[in-house]
């Protein structure tokens, strides 16, 4: 990797100390640009990565990763881009494997990438409010009003409970021996009376 | 007189147009045999045509990356077998080499050839699964029953190194749980034997099989171009043509020192991404009798990692030292400086890619898991357009991806 190809071309580009691979923080309008020069000239052919990440006491508070890899040369490159107005330019023309990864990214943090072909959610249903990556987002969960009216009215249940009962991190008081975290539904105990 | 009634092509046409109809959509899952998991397509039909597939993931969403935020590193190692439930040491190896690389933790030759043969033994695994799966969605029932014989073998030596069948958590970050069982690397070499035998058995039934044939050259090319595009790792890659391998390109954990060979397809269909799948396991158990052959002796775990590992109970008990160490690790796990690291492996699947990035402390900052099955399935918009129908079950399976790590 030319290092200085890059920061001469794009002079508004910073390198960056990193460990274990060439790191760059680039300009967010130039972002697109910069990952097709990388591509078109210096081989990077494999878009390995792209995710976001969150800095609330930062501004602009969201950032964008993507590792690039070239397959020719075996060296991977990172740039680090951050979203101004929580948007970023889109690579997906660029790179057509950064669909996926720009509509997670959008998923979980709300990050916006202009020029995306199809900005849905991905994970989570579309109706879903939230991004839960975001770092304000509570672990166990939010509920939420569950996407299909019809299925609220079968069930008689206008929520989802979050599936955290039983796991890890939910454990309730009561009868149940040793502490252990155990699922609320007890319906298979034999200590309730069968219907 | 003959009377005969001339009919213009465009009557043909406009009659077939009439007798068209609309398109059809359909919902292929979540629950469906071949798509090994919760996945979903939305397929728009016309006839047994697919025009449009959509894939609609999700299903299985955990939450892996904002709980990995919420633990310390060593609580994170059990949800990594969760990732490629098929391969969990493969998965556990490449989450410790993550975290050590930044750590700065340099790991003893024996760690590096137990983590090789774990890897290896992963792999063949997996693709023992991918494979038999993949006969039994083109229609051939007795593969499966064939190589889950294996895996099962395969299994049992897992539980005699790890504890688990499954859920291994084997790695710990600086080195293993334990040691390996005395005997163990013969009983490997035993598998070994069997297992090759076991492939070309498959060879014998499926590769000049004319219904597998069928059912799968020619289907779904994905041009070189196309794969590089979509980013796709693994075998999947290499079947379209490109000779990466991470193993080969950029060694971690010492495979540099071992021979073999990196299966490469020409066309890119479903035959060749079975060929390629083939060929690695046997090149698998290649790897894994020259680890059997040269497994260095030494210490099993870095005389750094005692600043990461628990002390062992019997000092926690008795020396004050010990205690502290213990009790600091439980509660604020072990300090890994400030940076960020991408470390790729070449898991089964692909490259499984875990982005950590640290503010010092116990607990990382941030966890992106990069899956290579989320690669795979990304890649279905664009080959199953054009298709049959029924060649949907072909080209999943070919793909051979996981829900488990697709979803996180």
């Amino acid at each position: 990797m030319d290092v200085a190809a890059l920061t001469q071309k794009f002079p508004r580009t910073q390198s960056q100390k990193s460990i274990d691979m060439p790191t760059f923080a680039v300009a967010n309008d130039e972002l697109a640009e910069i990952v097709q020069y990388l591509r078109d000239s210096q081989g990077f052919d494999l878009l390995a990565d792209l995710c976001g990440i969150d800095w609330p006491d930062r501004s602009p508070r969201f950032g964008v990763v993507i590792h690039l890899l070239s397959t020719t040369n075996k060296e991977y490159i990172r740039l680090h881009a951050a979203c101004d107005n929580d948007a970023v330019p889109s690579v997906s023309s660029i790179h057509p494997g950064a669909n996926w990864h720009e509509r997670e990214a959008y998923d979980m943090f709300g990050i916006k990438f202009t020029g995306h072909p199809d900005p849905r959610r991905i994970l989570m249903w579309e109706s879903y409010p939230y991004h839960p990556l975001r770092k304000e987002f509570p672990l166990a969960g939010i509920e939420v009003p569950l996407p299909a009216a019809d299925v609220a009215a079968v069930t008689g249940q206008n929520v989802e409970p979050a599936p955290m009962m039983g796991g890890p991190f939910v454990s309730h008081g009561g009868h149940m021996s040793g502490g252990e975290p155990q699922a609320l539904d007890q319906s298979w105990n034999e200590e309730k009376p069968k219907a | 007189m003959k009377t005969t009634k001339e009919i213009s092509l465009g009557d043909i046409a406009a009659r077939s147009e009439e007798l068209r109809g609309e398109n059809m959509t359909l919902n292929m899952g979540p629950s469906h045999p071949a798509t090994h998991g919760v996945l979903r397509l939305s397929l728009e039909l016309d006839g047994d045509k697919v025009i449009k597939c959509d894939p609609v993931i999700g299903y299985l969403h955990r939450g892996d990356e904002k709980i990995a935020e919420n633990m310390t590193y060593n609580q994170f190692v059990p949800y990594t077998d969760r990732l490629d439930y098929l391969a969990p040491l493969a998965n556990n190896v490449a989450y410790a080499i993550a975290v050590e690389r930044l750590a700065g933790l340099k790991m003893p030759e024996r760690c590096e050839a137990i983590r090789v043969a774990c890897c290896e033994m992963a792999r063949i695994s997996s693709h023992l699964l991918g494979l038999g799966v993949y006969a039994m969605d083109t229609g051939a029932w007795t593969v499966f029953m064939y190589t889950f014989n294996e895996r099962e073998k395969l299994y049992t030596l897992f539980e005699e190194l790890t504890g688990a069948r499954f859920t291994t958590s084997y790695t710990r970050i600086g080195g293993l749980t334990r040691d390996l069982p005395e005997g163990w690397l013969q009983r490997v070499e035993t598998f070994c034997d069997g297992v090759l035998k076991t492939i070309d058995e498959v060879d014998r039934l499926l590769t000049r099989n004319g219904i597998f044939l069928e059912r799968t050259e020619g289907v779904a090319p994905i041009s070189k171009e196309l794969a590089l595009a979509y980013g796709l790792t693994g075998p999947n890659l290499r079947a379209s043509g490109v000779p990466f391998d991470l193993r080969k390109d950029k060694p971690y954990s010492g495979y540099e020192k071992y021979e073999f060979d990196i299966p490469v397809g020409t066309k890119g269909d479903c035959f060749d991404r079975y060929l390629v799948r083939m060929e690695e396991v046997r090149q698998s158990v290649r790897i894994l009798r020259q680890v059997i052959k040269t497994m260095p002796g030494g210490a099993w775990y870095a005389e750094d990692a005692k600043k990461i590992f628990l002390p062992p109970k019997a000092k926690v008990m008795t020396k004050m030292e010990e205690l502290i160490q213990n009790f600091m690790l439980v509660t604020e796990g072990p300090q890994i400086p400030a940076g960020e690291v991408y470390f790729e492996a070449e898991n089964p699947k692909g490259s499984l890619g875990f982005y950590i990035v640290s503010n010092g402390g116990g607990v990382p900052y941030r966890l992106r898991i990069r899956g290579p099955s989320f690669v795979s399935l990304s890649i279905l918009p664009a080959i199953v357009p054009g298709n049959f129908l029924t060649d949907i079950a072909s080209i999943l399976g070919s793909l051979d991806f996981v829900m488990g790590e697709c979803d996180r």
